[in-house]
């Protein structure tokens, strides 16, 4: 019998390995020949930890499941019991999605190569090392594929850029700096499926002629800095990465880099600092890194999850991938819904599924089960979406249009219990921590925008304007996303939720 | 004075560095079409086309930062407000530096940067003149909206103290930092690193946390590694970085551009002041020696010239035991004339004689050397450059034609190799220093041969490729054995050596140089070299691209120094690294005008221009401008003189700018050969150690109060402007054409350009130089004649100037100064960063607080043998004398060699130097002498008797009423 239990941080948070040495235990005692299976998370937190058991009809799934569940489940012979959900794939929220980038995360065992390999892993590898460099690069361009991390960049151009540029080293970097409040598909991906991420760094390396990679990760993810680690070891001893990937004659290596906790240097350039052992501060582009970037040398810097899809694109085509979506947003996007929802977890999708949708038919709504107040998208640095604009598609113009982002695709839901000044404030308090201090609008206008928030609410209408100029100041000013787009939650919030900064607001509450 | 007129559009800063690119881009900025080189930043490119674009942080001095966000535009077809700084321009782009979106964004950035600053910015003085406060003009800014809040400002907040203020860091003695003051535009933290290369400074902390911070956690200015070049205190744009004489003066209201007097990098400088009190000393940016950039001796330590030492009236006595009465200056010319006139008539003619300085102008030197030849009608002159670069001028003269460098300082830009041999430039010539440091961030290699660990072989961002730490004393040995790598390992330029050289002669070199004697393995015992090492860096040095010597008083301070420059030639010779940028062969001068001491005929053998006194055409050249019939034979060394002072032949010396018992060898032979002459006339700023045996005191002018021209180590006349009246009264050549009209002379220069007209109606190399000429280009590299009108950065590019470059070949002979059993150590010398030579100038400022006194360097090895400990009294012993000092225990040098300093005279290291010296030039071996060291546990006798000696012979009488 093979019973799978995720060996994901968020399952383990939710008690992962106490089951896992319950179901050891358990089959011990009873004399029960048990391959337990470390796998990856199927995405669906709020039925974490998720336990799976092959069956002839495919994986059934139980959950949530606590260590004191476990002789129940063997009792029940891993058959109708309360926490029985059926067959894993059957259940409604992993069943609306559409899985490449994804595909085999919550599937496999994360560390065998063995079992990648059997489900797709490679093929799309074995096809680029076929191919030269300008037809992988136009693959990947003819994809669709923008730069997930947040900022939408056409990959393929990026990758273009870095293969024209003549120089006598180039580099591939990962950004795994995943700092954004809600999200959590790098850390999903890298601990559930590493290998997919070294495959499309491997790619990447070989497209454009980089013979090292370096994955940049925080060091808040400790289990997929070991994920990763371990996978890298496991890929460089089967010849994937080395002298001679897969026994071509292209050379590829790479290695994991931790960070210091510094949210800002998950912004490319302060990255790229970080990386090379400086102080994380922006770097003014141009030049871009695709030009001049580790070490001065033309740099790949892509997201995990832009990375990681690359391989589905070179395995089954631009075309196929091309096909999902809508607009200029093409392929799929792994949305991370959290915060005040029911159904939160990794649901990755094609573009084009409204915000309403998502919030109300597949994160179910609240968890407290009020009312939605707002939606923050992108992270901390994204826009607070009313209910008024739930049917924005979800798509990178569709967000801009209403004055958003979709950022990184993190979801974070509201009720109505919460107050959107307090929110406005966390906005600039955050940026005022998380600043690298390099441009004025950043390091001095975030402090400067909690204490004109702070003026608000002590009933200074004055305030609103001068907090409306800081917002204009620091957009069109700063160096980077952090300070130029920390105005979206402020003024989003200001705008929609106006009441919410008034004086009788304030007085209310008292 | 003359007037100057900039010819420049002066000092505007265009905000970024130029760009180097041959392709041109048009665009569009304001409506105007500008044209500039392809990589140029939208705002250099408005700059040049006359719209300024507001700034903070950029300065053209460093590549563009795009912290501060004032300089945004609006470019047609772009999204947002780039920064103008870090945009490069593209052809076709349409600029606009103005639109409401711009004037709002300024407004809103500068209305931030003034939440966080002193609340009287708008209406305070001490402000005043900064970048900060015209562009809070330039924005409009009237008022600040916010409420005081978080702040570094406020040294109080809500009724407490506020933890974000630190008082202001005044450890620095020459400026200090008001952090409440800084707007973290990290102008000088980027100075520190791109400019100076020093790394001392860093922002700490991130977002409104950051601050400038000099040093670790704990450090000052003072304590960290700040060299106080200055530089950071140049590109501050607020007056958080401030000189202190700007808050005890006030703002200069008026400037003068003139050159530094202190090392031979020769930085261009412009004075600053207010009426006629100096406030500060600016790096020039259009200094084509510095481009604007400075170290701690030019940049601040000018207090000398006012300092209370400086003796301002002529002085004379009759007997050095007497003490010195104050006279009018007509009275001591006529005393030292007639005291000189009767030596000449009871002693001969060759009995009096005269020492130009390398410190001052070419035209005081010029007369200087005119006084003896054509006045005195005997060759005796010689020149402090005897004793440190007289080597390179044989050595030089002899391999490729000319005593000189053969590169600009730029050069150095275009540097793929360097080697530095027996230099030390952080510290003796820093400005440069910085220069070699940003090539070499940018991937250029080093090799470094000294004995001892100079801060170049490791230092931050800077390593070299090779440190080859040899023995004092083997230098030959130890180039040698790099040629006989390179010419037997087949690495030679054979085009290079068939077109520019004699190839017979070159063949019988490599002959020479192939034998197995020279190999490394083979010299290693002498050099103490590792055999693989050296031929590691003579492949380097062959093979690695445009290589480049520089070298300094390591080579020529030895029995074989001009050997090893002979040697040094025959590398870039054979390797075809000469006659084009980025290659050649350096000499770095230690003084601000060695080059142009020995341009001017200051050596006894020579005429200006290096033409040997024996040619007859030559001399004609001067006898019928003179009117005098010269002398043939060369006149006596600066050695020759004191030993024939000794002898009883030699009696008298016009001594001028220079201090030869501190600064030569054997103090104790020296003092005894002054003492035995009969009138000995010191022209100086200060009662020197020289002065102790001095019968007339002739007040000289500081470079302050010169009018003419410098020639620094690249071959670059400079203009040195007056910038305060002589204060004693004359300047040094109005006292020098004194002394010889009352001679007889009949000089009737009225004005130091009249000298310079001389110089270049007599001398080939300078026929073309005028004061106008370098008024006009700013400055001019010799030769500068009808064949190269505006100068020759570059020597030797189609022909040596001997025609064929000569290989000479270079036998290994050690110097008779060795070690043994009663002195077991190797002593070598040499100076530090905040002092200059024998500190007669730098002593006497605030530079002492890092250095105030000298120091033994002796390796933990040996010093544990002796049981010394760091700081303790050692006595410094050799077969000449002994002195004493403190003891600095470091790996720095190695065992067996020790090492000091010799900028203190109540040490004077030159006690224990010997009189030997180099084989052609008689330069003293100042860098090997064989020492004991011991525990001590105070001065020695000689220095107690020396400083008693000093203080009885500088007694000055009360004038007479």
């Amino acid at each position: 019998m093979r019973i799978y239990v995720p060996r994901d941080a968020a399952a383990r948070a939710l008690g992962a390995d106490a089951v896992a040495r319950a179901v050891a235990a358990e089959a011990e005692r009873r004399g029960l020949a048990v391959e337990l299976v470390r796998n990856g998370t199927r995405g669906m937190i709020w039925l974490e930890p998720l336990l799976e058991v092959e069956t002839a009809a495919g994986r059934t799934a139980f959950g949530p499941v606590s260590a004191a569940d476990v002789p129940g489940l063997f009792d029940a012979g891993f058959g109708a019991h309360p926490l029985a959900l059926g067959p894993v794939e059957a259940i409604p929220f992993f069943a609306r999605q559409t899985r490449l980038t994804f595909a085999r995360c919550g599937l496999t065992d994360p560390l065998s190569l063995a079992e990648y390999e059997a489900n797709g892993g490679l093929a799309g590898l074995r096809r680029a090392l076929g191919m030269d460099g300008r037809a992988i690069v136009d693959e990947v361009t003819g994809s669709g594929l923008r730069g997930r991390g947040g900022a939408g960049f056409p990959t393929g151009i990026k990758w273009a850029t870095v293969l024209d540029a003549k120089a006598d080293r180039k580099y591939v970097v990962c950004n795994a700096d995943e700092g954004d409040s809600g999200t959590f598909a790098d850390r999903m991906i890298m601990e559930g499926d590493p290998f997919v991420l070294i495959e499309g760094m491997v790619i990447a390396g070989i497209a454009v002629g980089a013979d090292m990679g370096y994955l940049y990760v925080r060091s808040e993810y400790p289990d997929a800095i070991a994920a990763m680690q371990a996978a890298i070891a496991i890929a460089r001893d089967a010849g994937l990465l080395g002298r001679s990937v897969l026994g071509s004659d292209r050379a590829f290596d790479m290695e994991v880099r931790v960070g210091a906790g510094a949210y800002v240097c998950g912004e490319e350039t302060s990255l790229l600092n970080s990386l090379e052992g400086k102080r994380g501060v922006v770097r003014a582009k141009p030049p871009l890194p695709a030009i001049a970037g580790l070490f001065g040398k033309p740099t790949i810097i892509n997201n995990v999850i832009s990375l990681a899809s690359v391989p589905v694109i070179l395995e089954k085509g631009a075309a196929f991938y091309k096909d999902f979506g809508l607009g200029r947003s093409r392929g799929t996007i792994p949305l991370q819904i959290a915060g005040n929802v029911r159904y939160g977890g990794l649901f990755e999708t094609a573009f084009g599924m409204t915000l309403g949708e998502i919030v109300e038919e597949i994160g179910g709504g609240t968890a407290s089960g009020r009312p939605v107040k707002a939606v923050q998208v992108g992270g901390p640095l994204g826009a607070y979406m009313p209910v008024g604009k739930f049917d924005t598609p979800f798509g990178y113009e569709e967000f801009d249009g209403q004055g958003g982002l979709i950022g990184h695709a993190g979801i974070v839901v509201f009720d109505d219990t919460v107050d959107m000044m307090k929110m406005a404030r966390f906005a600039m308090e955050f940026c005022a921590v998380e600043s690298c201090g390099k441009c004025t609008p950043c390091r001095i206008g975030s402090v400067r925008g909690v204490e004109t928030i702070d003026r608000i609410a002590r009933g200074d209408a004055a305030g609103v304007e001068i907090l409306t100029d800081l917002c204009d100041t620091m957009k069109d000013g700063s160096l980077c996303a952090l300070g130029g787009f920390t105005p979206f939650p402020v003024m989003s919030a200001l705008r929609h939720f106006p009441e919410d900064f008034s004086a009788s607001h304030k007085e209310a509450a008292e | 004075m003359k007037d100057f007129v900039i010819p420049w559009d002066a000092d505007r800063d265009l905000g970024t560095p130029p760009s180097r690119s041959e392709e041109m881009v048009s665009l569009t900025i304001d409506g105007f079409a500008v044209e500039v080189p392809e990589g140029t930043s939208v705002m250099r490119a408005a700059a040049l086309a006359g719209i300024p674009v507001p700034k903070l942080c950029a300065t053209d001095s460093m590549e563009a930062f795009g912290s501060c966000r004032l300089c945004v535009v609006e470019i047609e077809g772009r999204r947002g407000l780039p920064a103008s700084c870090t945009t490069p321009v593209a052809a076709g782009m349409v600029v606009h530096t103005q639109s409401e979106k711009v004037r709002r964004l300024r407004k809103g950035v500068m209305e931030l940067y003034l939440s966080d600053y002193p609340r009287d910015f708008l209406t305070s003085t001490a402000n005043g003149g900064t970048e900060l406060q015209e562009m809070a003009g330039v924005v409009g800014l009237r008022e600040i909206r916010y409420e005081p809040g978080d702040n570094h400002a406020a040294p109080q907040r809500n009724g407490e103290a506020n933890p974000r203020y630190l008082p202001q860091d005044d450890s620095n003695p020459y400026f200090s930092f008001d952090p409440a003051k800084c707007i973290v535009c990290s102008r000088c933290v980027r100075a520190c690193d791109e400019v100076q290369g020093t790394f001392a400074l860093t922002i700490e902390g991130r977002g409104f946390d950051s601050v400038v911070s000099a040093g670790m956690a704990g450090d000052n200015f003072l304590s960290s590694d700040c060299v106080s070049c200055g530089a950071c205190v140049q590109a501050c744009p607020t007056a958080a970085l401030q000189e202190k004489s700007i808050a005890e003066l006030g703002m200069p209201t008026r400037s003068i551009i003139t050159t530094c007097a202190y090392c031979g990098v020769g930085c261009s400088f412009k004075a600053e002041l207010n009426g006629d009190q100096l406030v500060r000393m600016m790096p020039y940016r259009h200094g084509k020696a510095n481009h604007g950039h400075s170290c701690v001796k030019g940049r601040f330590a000018y207090g000398y010239a006012s300092h209370k030492d400086r003796i301002l009236k002529p002085m004379i006595r009759d007997s050095i035991d007497e003490p010195w009465t104050e006279v009018s200056w007509e009275e001591a010319i006529t005393y030292a004339a007639t005291r000189l006139k009767a030596l000449q008539q009871t002693y001969g003619r060759k009995s009096i004689g005269v020492l130009t300085s390398s410190r001052c102008t070419n035209e005081e030197t010029y007369l200087v050397q005119k006084l003896a030849r054509a006045v005195f009608l005997n060759n005796n002159t010689d020149t402090c450059a005897r004793v440190c670069h007289s080597p390179t001028g044989y050595g030089l003269g002899q391999t490729f034609g000319t005593s000189a460098g053969t590169q600009d300082f730029d050069s150095v830009e275009q540097a793929d190799v360097m080697v530095v041999i027996g230099a030390n430039p952080t510290d003796g010539h820093p400005v440069f220093a910085s220069r070699m440091k940003k090539r070499l961030r940018e991937g250029a290699k080093l090799i470094v041969l000294d004995p001892r660990r100079i801060d170049l072989v490791r230092s931050p961002h800077v390593e070299a490729a090779h440190h080859l730490a040899l023995r004092p004393g083997t230098n030959v040995a130890a180039i040698s054995a790099m040629a006989h790598v390179i010419v037997t390992e087949g690495l030679i330029d054979e085009a290079f050596i068939r077109e520019r050289c004699d190839w017979d002669e070159f063949r019988d070199y490599a002959e020479f140089i192939s034998d197995p004697r020279h190999s490394p393995e083979a010299t290693a015992p002498l050099t103490s070299i590792d055999p693989a090492e050296l031929r590691a860096a003579a492949r380097l040095y062959a093979t690695g691209g445009n290589a480049a010597i520089y070298y300094g008083l390591g080579v020529t301070e030895h029995s074989q120094g001009s050997t090893a420059v002979m040697a040094i030639a025959n590398l870039a010779m054979m390797t075809g690294n000469i006659g084009r940028p980025g290659v050649g062969v350096n000499p770095l001068r230690g003084q601000n005008n060695v080059q142009g001491s020995c341009d001017m005929g200051s050596f006894p053998h020579e005429l200006p221009g290096y033409r040997h006194i024996k040619h007859a055409d030559v001399r004609a050249t001067y006898e019928d401008i003179w009117g005098v019939t010269l002398d043939t034979e060369p006149g006596l060394r600066v050695n020759n003189m004191l030993d024939a002072a000794v002898a009883g032949t030699f009696k008298g010396l016009y001594c001028q700018g220079e201090d030869i018992l501190q600064s030569d060898p054997d103090t104790r032979h020296v003092a005894a050969g002054l003492a035995a002459m009969e009138c000995v006339i010191v022209h100086d700023l200060f009662l020197n150690e020289t002065a102790n045996y001095a019968h007339v005191f002739l007040p000289g002018s500081s470079f302050l109060e010169k009018d003419g021209t410098f020639t620094n180590s690249e071959r670059r006349i400079n203009r040195v402007r007056t910038v305060i009246a002589p204060r004693a009264g004359y300047a040094d050549w109005e006292v020098t054409q004194l002394l010889a009209n009352a001679m007889g002379g009949d000089w009737t220069y009225t004005h130091p350009s009249q000298i310079m007209d001389e110089i270049a109606a007599t001398t080939p190399t300078f026929a073309g130089v005028t004061f106008d000429l370098i008024d006009e280009k700013g400055s001019v590299q010799w030769p500068c004649n009808e064949a190269r009108p505006e100068g020759t950065p570059v020597m030797h590019v189609d022909t040596f100037v001997r025609g064929k470059g000569k290989f000479i070949v270079t036998e290994y002979v050690a110097t008779d100064e060795r070690t043994g059993p009663r002195f077991p150590l190797l002593l070598t010398t040499g100076r530090i960063l905040s002092q200059y030579n024998v500190g007669a100038q730098t002593r006497r400022t605030a530079n002492v607080v890092w250095h105030d006194e000298d120091l033994l360097e002796i390796h933990p090895h040996d010093a544990e043998q002796r049981g010394i400990k760091e700081g303790d009294w050692v006595k410094l012993a050799s077969r000449s004398g002994e002195t004493s000092l403190r003891a600095q225990v470091t790996d720095r040098v190695m065992p067996g060699v020790v090492y000091t300093t010799f900028h203190h005279p109540d040490t004077q290291a030159n006690v224990v130097t010997t009189d030997f010296s180099d084989w052609a030039t008689n330069c003293p071996e100042y860098k090997v002498t064989a020492v004991q060291v011991s525990l001590s546990n105070g001065r020695t006798e000689w220095q107690e008797e020396y400083a008693a000696r000093a203080e009885q012979s500088r007694r000055i009488l009360p004038a007479a009423e």
